[in-house]
C-alpha cells in the first residue's frame, strides 16, 4: 500500500478561498457573491482585492442564484457563496430553472456539506445535496477531497462553461495531494493501484479509504484505491477498468446512501457488469449536534467502517 | 420611429396571434398575454434599442426579462415580428420539436429568449444580474423586466427589490402589469398584494411611475421619463394598469382568460374585434 506524505491539515473551504484568490487575478470575468458568509466560506481575500467583482448578497439566496444567473449575460463568471443546505436545498427551483436549465455559467460554491459541519446541527448538515445538484441536467458536481484539490478544482471550473456545483467543508484534514495540480473535471485519480476490492471515495471520506487501504493491507488484502471527485460526469471508464479488476467494490461518502457517489456506480455496475457493492454512507437519516469525529464515527463513516464494508464484499465476491 | 397609429395596427396583430396560437393547442394564456400586448409593441418597435439579430450577452443593447413567463405568447409574436425569427414559427407553439415551448426557454435556442421563466418570481433577480453586468461592463444601456401583479407574492421578488435598491442598480426599469386577476380569482381576493403597493417600492428604496398599459401615448411618455430617472441611484418600478384579456369583449372582466383557450366560436368572435394588419401566420 502506497504511503501519502501530510503536507499539513487545512480546511477545503480555505483551498476554495486561495483559488478564489487566485481566479481574481486570472480572469477578470470571475465574481463572486455571497449570502452573508464572507469568514466562513474563506472569500475575504477576494474581497479586499477585487472589491468591484464582489457582492454581498444578505441572507436571501434565491435571490443570489438567479442575480448569478443574470449576470452570466454579459460575460461574466459568478461564484455563488454559502452553506451546501443554502446553496441545494433552499434554492432548488432558483437553480433548476435560472441555472441548469438556462444552461448558465454559475460555479455554485457550497462549503459546511455533510456531518463535519458539527454542532450546529442537523439543519446545516445537509447530506442529499449531491443527489439534489446531480440529478439536474446540464449540471456538473464536485466534491475534492483536500486543501490543495479543493484549490486546484475551484480554478479549473472557471475554465469550464456551464452550471457546476462545487461541494467543500468546513474541518480540517489532512492535506495530500500535490500543490498546484492540474485538475481535470470527470478524471478519477488512481491513488493506490490494487487487485482484491475497488474503494472509489469521494470529499473527505478519500482520507479515511487510505487510512483503510493501510489496515486492509496488514490484513493482506490489496485494495484499488480511487478518488472520484467528480460525481458527475462519472467516470465510467475508470470505475468499471477498476472492478473488471479487482471483481468488487466499496463506496465511501459523507452524504445519504441515496442518491449520492454509491448510488451513482450501483446504476453503472446494474447497466454495464452487476458487480457486488458495498456503501459507506448515511443510511437514511439525518445528522445532529456533536464534533465531526463523533458524527463521523456515529454515523459509521469511518476507515474502520470501509475496512468492515471491504471484508463483506469480498466475501460475497466469492 | 413608429407612431402610435402604427403601433396600434402592430399591436392588434400582435393579439390576432396570440389568440391564434393559443387556439391551435388549445392550451396557454391568453389573458394576460392581450393585457400587455401594447406594453410589449411598445417595447420592442419603439422604447427598447436592441438587436434582432441577437446575441445572448446583450453587448451594448437594451435588454429585457420576461418574468412571468406563461404569457409566452405575447413575447415571442412580439419577438417574430420585430424580426428576431420568422413569423410562421409561431404556427409551432407548443407543439413537440417547437423552440416556442410553453414557458420561454433557452435549451431549444429561440433568438429574443435569454432565461427561462415561468416558474414566478425569478426574473427581477436576474434582470438585477443582467443590470449588474452591464455596470461592471461599462455599458450604458438598460436592463427592463415585466412581472405580473399576482406574482408579487412570490417571496423572491422582495429579496431582489431589497438587493436592488441596496445596490443603487439605477439601469433597471421593471413594469408590473396590474390587472388585479390571477388564477384562482383577483389578486385582492387570493392574496391582498395592496392598494398601498406604491408605497411599499417607495419604501424599498425604488421610484415608482404610473402608466396605462391599454395607451400608447401614456407608455411612451412614462418609459421616456423612466429612461430619465435612470443613473439618479435608485431602480424604477412602473406600476402599469392594464386588464386582462383587453380589448376582447367576453374576455375582460375576469380572471376567466387567465390559461384558457377560446374554442372555435370564440376564436372567431375574437378575431372579428381585431383588424388583421399585417397577416396572419
Amino acid at each position: 500500500m502506497k504511503t501519502f506524505e501530510i503536507q499539513n491539515t487545512k480546511d477545503t473551504r480555505s483551498g476554495f478561498g486561495e483559488g478564489l484568490h487566485e481566479l481574481g487575478k486570472q480572469n477578470e470575468r470571475v465574481v463572486a457573491l455571497c449570502a452573508d458568509l464572507i469568514g466562513s466560506l474563506k472569500m475575504d481575500a477576494f474581497i479586499k482585492d477585487y472589491p468591484n467583482r464582489f457582492f454581498q448578497m444578505g441572507i436571501a439566496e434565491a435571490n443570489m442564484i438567479s442575480v448569478a444567473a443574470g449576470l452570466t449575460i454579459g460575460g461574466h463568471i459568478p461564484f455563488t457563496g454559502t452553506f451546501a443546505n443554502f446553496s441545494t436545498g433552499r434554492v432548488y427551483d432558483q437553480i433548476r430553472q435560472s441555472v441548469a436549465y438556462s444552461n448558465k455559467n454559475v460555479k455554485i460554491c457550497a462549503s459546511h456539506a455533510g456531518l463535519t459541519l458539527g454542532e450546529d446541527g442537523a439543519t446545516h448538515q445537509i447530506l442529499e445535496d449531491i443527489g439534489l445538484m446531480k440529478m439536474l441536467p446540464n449540471m456538473v458536481v464536485i466534491n475534492p477531497c483536500d486543501f490543495n484539490q479543493t484549490k486546484a478544482a475551484t480554478i479549473a471550473i472557471a475554465d469550464y462553461e456551464g452550471p457546476v456545483y462545487l461541494r467543500f467543508g468546513r474541518p480540517t484534514v489532512p492535506n495530500f495531494t500535490p500543490v498546484d495540480q492540474n485538475f481535470e473535471i470527470g478524471k478519477a485519480i488512481m491513488l493506490n493501484e490494487g487487485a482484491d476490492v475497488s474503494i472509489f471515495a469521494t470529499g473527505h471520506l478519500v482520507w479515511k479509504a487510505i487510512e483503510a487501504g493501510h489496515i486492509l493491507a496488514e490484513k493482506g488484502i490489496n485494495a484499488e484505491i480511487i478518488n472520484i471527485h467528480t460525481i458527475k460526469p462519472l467516470d465510467a471508464t475508470a470505475i468499471l477498468a477498476s472492478v473488471a479488476k479487482t471483481g468488487c467494490a466499496v463506496t465511501a461518502e459523507e452524504h445519504q446512501m441515496n442518491g449520492g457517489l454509491g448510488d451513482s456506480i450501483c446504476q453503472l455496475f446494474a447497466i454495464n457488469n452487476p458487480t457486488p457493492l458495498e456503501m459507506v454512507a448515511v443510511n437514511d437519516s439525518f445528522g445532529e449536534s456533536g464534533t465531526p469525529d463523533q458524527l463521523m464515527e456515529k454515523y459509521g463513516l469511518t476507515a474502520n467502517a470501509i475496512v468492515e464494508k471491504a471484508m463483506k464484499v469480498i466475501a460475497r465476491k466469492n | 420611429m413608429a407612431n402610435t397609429e402604427q403601433l396600434q395596427a402592430i399591436s392588434s396583430q400582435i393579439r390576432r396571434d396570440i389568440l391564434r396560437m393559443v387556439h391551435a393547442v388549445k392550451s396557454g394564456h391568453p389573458g394576460g398575454s392581450l393585457g400587455c400586448a401594447d406594453f410589449f409593441t411598445a417595447m420592442y418597435f419603439q422604447v427598447m434599442k436592441h438587436n434582432p439579430s441577437f446575441n445572448m450577452d446583450a453587448t451594448e443593447e437594451d435588454v429585457f426579462f420576461l418574468s412571468n413567463g406563461h404569457i409566452s405568447p405575447v413575447f415571442y409574436s412580439a419577438l417574430a415580428r420585430s424580426g428576431y425569427f420568422e413569423v410562421s414559427e409561431l404556427n409551432t407553439f407548443r407543439k413537440i420539436n417547437s423552440r416556442l415551448q410553453g414557458h420561454p426557454a433557452t435549451a431549444e435556442h429561440l433568438p429574443g429568449v435569454r432565461i427561462a421563466s415561468g416558474s414566478l418570481g425569478q426574473g427581477i433577480s436576474v434582470a438585477a444580474g443582467a443590470a449588474l453586468a452591464k455596470k461592471l461592463n461599462g455599458d450604458k444601456h438598460l436592463v427592463y423586466a415585466l412581472m405580473g401583479d399576482g406574482e408579487i407574492q412570490e417571496g423572491q421578488n422582495w429579496e431582489a427589490f431589497m438587493f436592488a435598491a441596496h445596490q443603487k442598480i439605477d439601469n433597471l426599469i421593471v413594469t408590473i402589469d396590474f390587472n388585479g386577476q390571477q388564477i384562482d380569482g383577483s389578486t385582492q381576493k387570493v392574496m391582498g398584494i395592496g392598494a398601498d403597493i406604491e408605497d411599499k417600492m417607495k419604501a424599498f428604496g425604488w421610484l415608482v411611475l404610473h402608466m396605462d398599459g391599454h395607451n400608447f401615448e401614456s407608455i411612451l411618455t412614462t418609459m421616456a421619463e423612466a429612461k430619465n430617472v435612470c443613473g439618479n441611484g435608485k431602480p424604477v418600478f412602473i406600476m402599469m394598469k392594464t386588464e386582462m384579456g383587453y380589448p376582447v369583449d367576453f374576455m375582460m372582466g375576469s380572471h376567466k382568460w387567465h390559461g384558457v383557450s377560446p374554442n372555435d366560436a370564440e376564436l372567431e368572435n375574437a378575431l372579428g374585434q381585431l383588424t388583421e394588419t399585417l397577416g396572419d401566420y
